[in-house]
């Protein structure tokens, strides 16, 4: 069970998050015309790197703010944390 | 009651307290203090059980977790517990055991026959044979195997005890309670370190308990004593006996059970019998010793024949000989002092050692004591059906290659040590990747990956001077860097015997044409042979010669197996241990039992179960409960003997013709508040919420990105930026992530805010013709007109001094109505609806009712948003606004969403009229065809119409509309059933929906 600090609450274990996938996913901006291979891309295409990753967590059993996380992919370490507003 | 092996000095056991046990049917006496090994030992008793594959008879090997073939089947009924270790488990008065893996009994087991055909049993037997016809599988294979195979018995009835989790955070862990996991412990908790030191036997101390040596001016097992005291007596440290740390996650997450139960005599009905420990350590210290390897020889697996440091042990700890008639055989100087133990208790050991010479002072010690010590010889091989008792010696040739003598020596036991093996499983656990140490011929931790360090003989620093200095030192730098108080203790002077290097010789040869079977894997009954054989048939990768062969495979993992079959493939291959590399250490490190892993979350404790505040008067009024996600819903409200059906027939019934009401608390409600609140809405939901007015409700459906409906509801503007959401009971949780993902993360310059305020509401839903004219009754002061409340209406009101909500909306399809009050008003709120609804023939109706309601109407619910369908599956296409973007627009129009030939939704009903279509039922053309029959659509509700009399379901099917007027098949090869069945439309009552508005 990894230990995650969640940038409002601090450190907790991972059973009071949910994991949101790659963070750096745009979502194309509405009402835009979106090609079928650039929506499929969003909807279905991530990458799976091995090694560092920027992804979401939802801390859904606390503050209920999504965040950031930089984590090792292959070890879980995890390097940093941070608010949706803040750089990784 | 004699207990003929047991010695009237050392061990530390109470010879005062006599204990009875039955083991096998017979009844046996030991001590307080003795182990079930123990005491079996002391009576004599070695043959414990059978080997797994060829039923050979075999004892006890070792004296701690290590012992891989004493696994006893314990207790009777409910509490019977399989593979029990014997030498863990503690003896109580009244303890039952008895072997496992035989059969009539272990002294006579119709299964050796297996050994005697072992020929035709070698490695990948099973993969080899079982392998074809595949029709002999089932029927022939699988229960043989079965039958054959397996060790213990598992409980058929419900475990009896409790078992409990805890939670705990520390600084340092120290795992292991030998001299340097004291000497850390204490070093550590002197600098102020928060500390939990974990020892998984009853007894703390380690290898002090059993060997020779002074700390101080003490014995070691004063010492230890002293220590543990100290540690005990500070504020800062928890010490823990009986409680084992069998895994090791990550970020430093381990999990412990502690014994809490099962060694008190009479404990209490209260107490729990094993306790789950999570500890989240900064730092962890692995002090987990290590384990004697046995040597390698023929019948090297008979019973008597055991590990020397385990035949020391027993002396040691618990006064109990192994054998009168010992043969010590080693590789190197440890097992000299099992046979100093033995001299000193009056028996003559003889020690056979395949090196050449020793000459440390435990070698010199042993000479002067008279024992007899033939080196350069080896034990080629073992007589003896049910128990050893004599050993064919030999003096090796110059290389070792074979034996230029043999003697046959009577025996009783025979001692053996191939080494140690440090034990470095949780280190393994952590990520550490292991690195082979030449000098011990073991795998030793390298680079740590997570906090943690490994001291002592686990890190294969065998000698106690050394493993207290790194104790002492490691205990200091750890806590140093998280308590920086820089208090430092030096370790006391101690005193020990010294020992030489042991030969790296572990695998006798066989004697000219003899083909004896040299066991590997005692456990799992792997022979040298049968890695010979894996190689030979081209298994390379160490862990396909595991798995092809099962070595090291069964629940003791090969603790005393794994080394020694990497060094034989090493050897038949010519490569050296480190190219050959090792296979993974997974938790747990000993077995550990599914209640302890369970903990309280058994039965209903399983989950939080969520009941709205009507519930007890639900109770009163004989309501037969569901469970709708954590929620307990009423299903109907049960009246003399009536079934199900009928109850939600005449529940249905009644709203159709008088007036119902429903409990639906349960349902999601989401309060969403701010400027932008309107323009959310309008992005969450396919409609146009844009231009709601204020006191309107409206319908909306969500989809997920990829198109698929999430969920839908009806969501209220109570005042310009404030919005009261209703979602399904069962999408409630994911709803409110979801919303609160795109204003978070997608869409946050959006001024919107959200709120579950599900348990602030309980809700009534008052459905049926009489409806209006109960409200009137409710809101005297209200105008509740069609023209003053119009469907889809909303009201702020106030009911007989209580705030209240109510909405004009339904889910029945009748003229109904919802109304919210606070929680804690829900009672009454109820009660006041059933109280004025009486005259009108008012009756409760459960979610079956609700849902034949619903099906009827042909209102989709979660079985047709079942994940799979888009909108138009489900006749929602009027729903999709054309002139915005919403989550979800630019999915639909991918090609196989436009599809016209997808499963959409229709109604079925039975020809006969009468037939219930089971829900899950295959909809074909032809009812004979040849399986698999091609499947047109699914039944994914089914109903009595209240309406018409006759069953009704809704299904998804193939090209959907288009079929209405066809026959079709229902085919439930469950139910055995396939029914005639007619495609209608899915707006079986009322298709224009004029009930709702009138
Ligand atoms: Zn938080």
């Amino acid at each position: 069970m990894l230990e995650i600090k969640c940038p409002h609450c601090g450190l907790r274990s991972q059973n009071e998050f949910s994991y949101g996938g790659d963070s750096n996913t745009k979502r194309p901006e509405l009402g835009k015309e979106v090609s079928d291979k650039d929506w499929d891309n969003f909807i279905y295409l991530r990458d799976n790197p091995r090694g560092k990753h920027s992804e979401l967590w939802h801390h859904v059993a606390g503050c209920r703010q999504w965040f950031k996380v930089l984590r090792d992919t292959s070890t879980h370490e995890i390097f940093k944390t941070a608010k949706l507003t803040e750089e990784l | 009651m004699t207990q003929e092996y047991r010695l009237d000095k050392e061990g530390f056991i109470n010879r005062k307290k006599s204990i009875s046990f039955k083991f096998n049917g017979k009844k046996y006496f030991g001590y307080e203090g003795d182990t079930l090994a123990s005491a079996l030992l002391a009576n004599g008793v070695h043959l414990v059980g059978r080997s797994f594959k060829y039923h050979r008879p075999r004892g006890f090997i070792g004296s701690k977790e290590d012992e891989p073939n004493a696994k006893v089947q314990l207790y009777n009924g409910a509490k019977t517990e399989p593979n029990a270790v014997a030498t863990e488990v503690e003896l109580v008065e009244g303890l039952v055991a008895k072997s496992q893996n035989c059969w009539p009994s272990v002294s006579f087991d119709f299964g050796a026959i297996n050994n005697f055909l072992s020929k035709f049993f070698p490695a990948g037997f099973y993969y080899k044979t079982f392998m074809w016809p595949k029709s002999f599988w089932s029927k022939i294979y699988e229960p043989i195997i079965r039958k054959a195979a397996g060790l213990g018995v598992a409980p058929l009835k419900p475990d009896p005890d409790r078992y409990e989790h805890k939670f705990e955070h520390c600084d340092i862990l120290i795992v292991g309670s030998g001299p340097s996991g004291l000497a850390s412990a204490l070093s550590a908790a002197k600098n102020g370190a928060r500390v939990i030191l974990a020892e998984d036997k009853s007894k703390f101390g380690g290898s002090l308990l059993a060997d020779q040596v002074t700390i101080g001016n003490k014995t070691g097992k004063e010492w230890a004593d002293e220590t543990v005291e100290q540690l005990k007596s500070m504020p800062n440290v928890i010490v823990k006996n009986r409680s084992q740390v069998f895994g090791y996650y990550d970020h430093n997450m381990m999990v412990m059970f502690e014994r809490t139960k099962d060694h008190i005599q009479s404990p209490s009905k209260y107490t729990p019998r094993q306790k789950l420990w999570y500890i989240r350590a900064k730092e962890v210290v692995i002090s987990t010793g290590s384990i004697e390897r046995p040597l390698i020889f023929g019948n090297n697996d008979r019973p008597g024949i055991l590990l020397a440091a385990a035949a020391k042990e027993y002396i040691k700890k618990y006064g109990v000989l192994v054998g009168k008639k010992p043969i010590i055989f080693t590789n190197n100087d440890s097992a000299y002092d099992t046979a100093i133990e033995f001299k000193k208790n009056g028996i003559d050991p003889l020690i056979v050692d395949v090196r050449n010479v020793s000459e440390s002072t435990v070698v010199k010690e042993a000479k002067d004591l008279g024992i007899t010590i033939k080196f350069s010889h080896a034990v080629a091989n073992t007589e003896g059906q049910l128990r050893i008792s004599s050993a064919l010696v030999g003096k090796l040739n110059n290389d070792k290659s074979g034996y230029e003598n043999l003697e046959s020596i009577p025996c009783d036991c025979l001692c053996i040590s191939g080494n140690w093996t440090p034990t470095v499983h949780l280190s393994s656990q952590s990520g550490n990747k292991l690195k082979f140490d030449e000098m011990i011929s073991a795998f030793i931790p390298n680079k740590s990956r997570q906090n943690e360090t490994t001291i002592g003989s686990a890190n294969g620093s065998f000698t106690l001077k050394k493993s207290l200095k790194d104790g002492f030192d490691k205990g200091f730098e750890v806590s140093n860097k998280l308590t920086k108080k820089n208090i430092k203790i030096d370790p006391p002077i101690s005193n020990e015997k010294s020992y030489g290097n042991y030969e790296k010789f572990w695998c006798m040869p066989l004697p000219k044409n003899k083909e004896y079977k040299r066991c590997v894997d005692f456990q799992n009954d792997v022979y040298v042979s049968d890695i010979e054989l894996a190689i030979r048939e081209g298994f390379r990768s160490i862990e396909h010669v595991k798995r092809y062969t099962t070595l090291g495979m069964a629940t003791d993992q090969g603790k005393t197996s794994n080394l020694n079959g990497l060094q034989l493939v090493s050897n038949i291959e010519n490569k050296i241990v480190p190219e050959v590399g090792h296979t993974t250490f997974r938790p747990p490190y000993t077995a550990v039992t599914i209640g302890t892993i369970v903990g309280r979350e058994v039965g209903k404790h399983y989950r939080p179960t969520r009941k709205s505040p009507m519930h007890l008067w639900h109770e009163k009024n004989n309501a037969v409960f569901v469970d709708a996600g954590l929620w307990l819903r009423p299903r109907y409200y049960k009246q003399g003997n009536e079934t199900l059906q009928q109850a939600a027939k005449r529940e249905g019934a009644n709203v159709r013709k008088n007036v119902g009401v429903c409990d639906v608390t349960s349902l999601g409600k989401i309060d969403i508040k701010g400027p932008d609140s309107a323009e959310f809405l309008n992005r969450v939901y396919t409609n146009a919420w844009m231009k709601l007015p204020v006191g309107k409700a409206r319908y909306g459906v969500m989809l997920r990105e990829d198109g698929i409906v999430f969920d839908d509801g009806t969501t209220t503007r109570i005042s310009e930026n404030h919005f009261h959401m209703t979602t399904t009971t069962a999408q409630a949780v994911n709803v409110l992530a979801h919303l609160e993902y795109y204003l978070q993360v997608v869409w946050p310059e959006l001024d919107v805010n959200v709120l579950s305020t599900t348990e602030q509401w309980a809700g009534a839903a008052v459905a049926g013709p009489k409806s209006r004219n109960l409200l009137k009754k409710l809101f005297p002061e209200t105008d509740v007109s069609n023209e003053g409340f119009p469907f889809m209406g909303f009201k702020e009101e106030n009911l007989f001094g209580i705030p209240a909500r109510v909405f004009r909306i339904s889910f029945s399809g009748e003229l109904a109505y919802e109304i919210n009050v606070e929680s804690d008003h829900g009672i009454f709120m109820w009660k006041k609806i059933i109280e004025l609804g009486k005259n009108m023939n008012i009756q409760p109706y459960g979610t079956e009712a609700l849902s034949t309601l619903r099906i009827e109407m042909g209102h989709v619910a979660g079985s047709e948003i079942d994940g799979r369908t888009i909108p138009s599956d489900l006749s929602l296409e009027g729903m999709l606004s054309k002139k915005k973007d919403f989550i979800g627009k630019r999915s639909l129009n991918r090609e196989a969403f436009l599809n016209i030939n997808r499963e959409k939704i229709v109604g079925v009903i039975p020809v006969d009229k009468k037939t219930m279509i089971p829900e899950g039922s295959h909809l074909v053309k032809d009812k004979n065809a040849a399986l698999p029959n091609p499947k047109l659509g699914h039944i994914s509700a089914s109903c009595w119409s209240v309406e018409y009399n006759n069953p009704f379901s809704l299904a998804i099917l193939k090209e959907g509309k288009k079929r209405i007027g066809e026959k079709l098949y229902a085919m439930s090869p469950l139910k055995n059933k396939s029914i005639e069945v007619e495609i209608v439309s899915s707006h079986y009552v009322d298709p224009k929906g004029e009930r709702v508005r009138s």
